[in-house]
């Protein structure tokens, strides 16, 4: 799944502090665009913080990460990035359809698209729901929907599988991948490692760093492991904490 | 700024406030029910009514825009709904007018209601007109919005934020001259009033419920709520950052 182009996403050497505390240590890596690209780590990891770096809203970041082409957070990529965050941030007191539509005039798209986002998420039925009256992984997908209002050719999501029904999951990762085949770039963060085998591309941190970037199938043969999880310790044995 | 997104915006708030009836009717009752208990325990003092009551009629929106548009602005910055707005193709100036449409919306609804209740119903007089002091109340309640929105980025819960209306607002009502005549109060204190904005929102409501006739002053103090409301928004939009730690 090589993209001829540049790449959807290009970090080089980034650094970040909060705190006073390093977050993230030099981390260098490349998303080819049309990928699906999994970010998996421990939680506490970096991963969020790393995500918020490439969409552009994370203070005190040194090292250049450069996004579809454009240093990250420039105006312009605000219409061509969508963030979904672990915490579903949408608003509680209005209903599904109410939420949709004050984000579709945001991004400036029609109400029909609110229809389509609202099937694509499973949640046709439910537009009349006030979003607090809703279960958390339903509130998930009503935020990964706003998300995909305007389709963007980047999507940035953050543990959009936590707290879902295993159908349901299966589903969303189809949704992925027909994203993904429709010419868009995802870069999707998990602490469950049986998603790492729906990925094209995977990204593996532990403590602030990058520990390889890799393939499903690369990562297999190289640790010998068939399970990814076990694959992932054998990594983590062959590159001790730094810290 | 995009109107179509500042539109939005309006419509989004008032809707979360439809939503929730019960602040709806605290914010429009409330008021009033303050206002006829003040009319009876000043039973025997009908002129100390009109001295306080009338002006309390334009404040009234101040406070409870203050109130309702920090706790608003806080849920919006906890539940990460400001966040992701950061993220999206909109001005921070969408914001801070859509707010400003809303709450003025229903800062007009809740002057029109105070001031129907106290000129019409408990005998408040208004020499220049109820419509003066209700428009001079949709302009104080839109200083409350701005000084809310400000101030809203100093509270992490809301229950933080509800103790900013004794820290903020009390001192204000406490020194604007409306229980005691500024001239009255100790010198430090009578130098303080003159920074604080909520001195000029009484003096202008002042002037406008005692018969004496309208004079050029009046536009002064109002100019003074202006920009006191602009510097607030300033302040606001630049607590609304792009980027946060």
């Amino acid at each position: 799944m090589r993209a001829v182009s540049e790449p959807a996403i290009d970090v080089a050497h980034l650094d970040v502090t909060r705190g006073g505390r390093h977050v993230l240590v030099n981390v260098s890596l490349e998303v080819s665009r049309g990928s699906v690209t999994g970010l998996l780590g421990p939680s506490g990891c970096g991963k969020t913080t790393l995500m918020r770096a490439i969409v552009g809203v994370q203070a005190m970041v040194s090292g250049e990460v450069t996004v579809l082409g454009r240093p990250a957070g420039e105006a312009g990529l605000r219409r061509r990035v969508g963030y979904v965050t672990q915490a579903p941030s949408v608003y509680g007191d209005l209903t599904v359809e109410e939420n949709l539509r004050y984000f579709a005039r945001i991004v400036d798209v029609s109400d029909e698209r609110v229809a389509e986002v609202s099937r694509t998420v499973g949640l046709t039925g439910r537009e009349r729901q006030v979003v607090n009256s809703m279960s958390g992984g339903e509130r998930a997908r009503v935020s990964l929907a706003t998300a995909l209002l305007n389709r963007p050719e980047l999507l940035i999501l953050d543990e959009p599988t936590v707290g879902l029904d295993p159908i349901l999951r299966a589903e969303l990762w189809q949704t992925f991948h027909h994203l993904a085949g429709s010419g868009a770039t995802l870069l999707i963060s998990s602490h469950v490692m049986d998603e790492a085998s729906a990925c094209d591309a995977l990204l593996l941190m532990r403590d602030g760093a990058l520990l390889a970037q890799t393939t499903p199938s690369e990562l297999r043969r190289r640790t010998g492991e068939d399970d990814l999880g076990r694959a992932f310790l054998t990594v983590i044995k062959e590159r001790p904490s730094t810290r | 700024m995009t109107p179509r997104i500042t539109l939005a915006t309006a419509r989004r708030v008032l809707w979360q406030i439809r939503r929730d009836r019960r602040t709806v009717a605290l914010i429009v009752l409330v008021p009033c029910v303050l206002l006829v208990l003040m009319r009876y325990v000043l039973y025997e003092q009908p002129g100390t009514f009109q001295h306080i009551g009338a002006p309390l009629c334009g404040l009234f929106p101040f406070i409870l825009m203050f109130l309702v548009t920090s706790i608003t602005m806080l849920r919006e910055r906890t539940t990460g709904t400001l966040e992701r707005l950061m993220t999206l193709p909109l001005a921070k100036l969408d914001v801070l007018a859509g707010y400003g449409i809303a709450f003025g919306l229903l800062a007009a609804v809740q002057a029109g209601i105070v001031c129907a209740v106290g000129f019409l119903a408990l005998g408040l007089h208004a020499p220049h007109g109820a419509w003066l002091v209700a428009l001079l109340a949709v302009g104080n309640a839109l200083l409350g919005m701005a000084l809310g929105l400000f101030v809203s980025a100093f509270a992490q819960t809301e229950f933080q934020a509800v103790q900013f209306m004794p820290a903020v607002v009390f001192p204000q009502m406490l020194l604007c001259g409306l229980f005691v005549a500024r001239a009255t109060m100790a010198p430090l204190l009578y130098d303080l009033s003159w920074a604080l904005p909520l001195t000029y929102a009484y003096e202008a409501l002042q002037r406008a419920t005692r018969p004496a006739a309208l004079t050029a002053a009046l536009l002064g103090d109002v100019l003074v709520i202006v920009a006191a409301t602009l510097a607030a928004l300033a302040l606001g939009a630049v607590t609304l950052r792009r980027r946060t730690a």
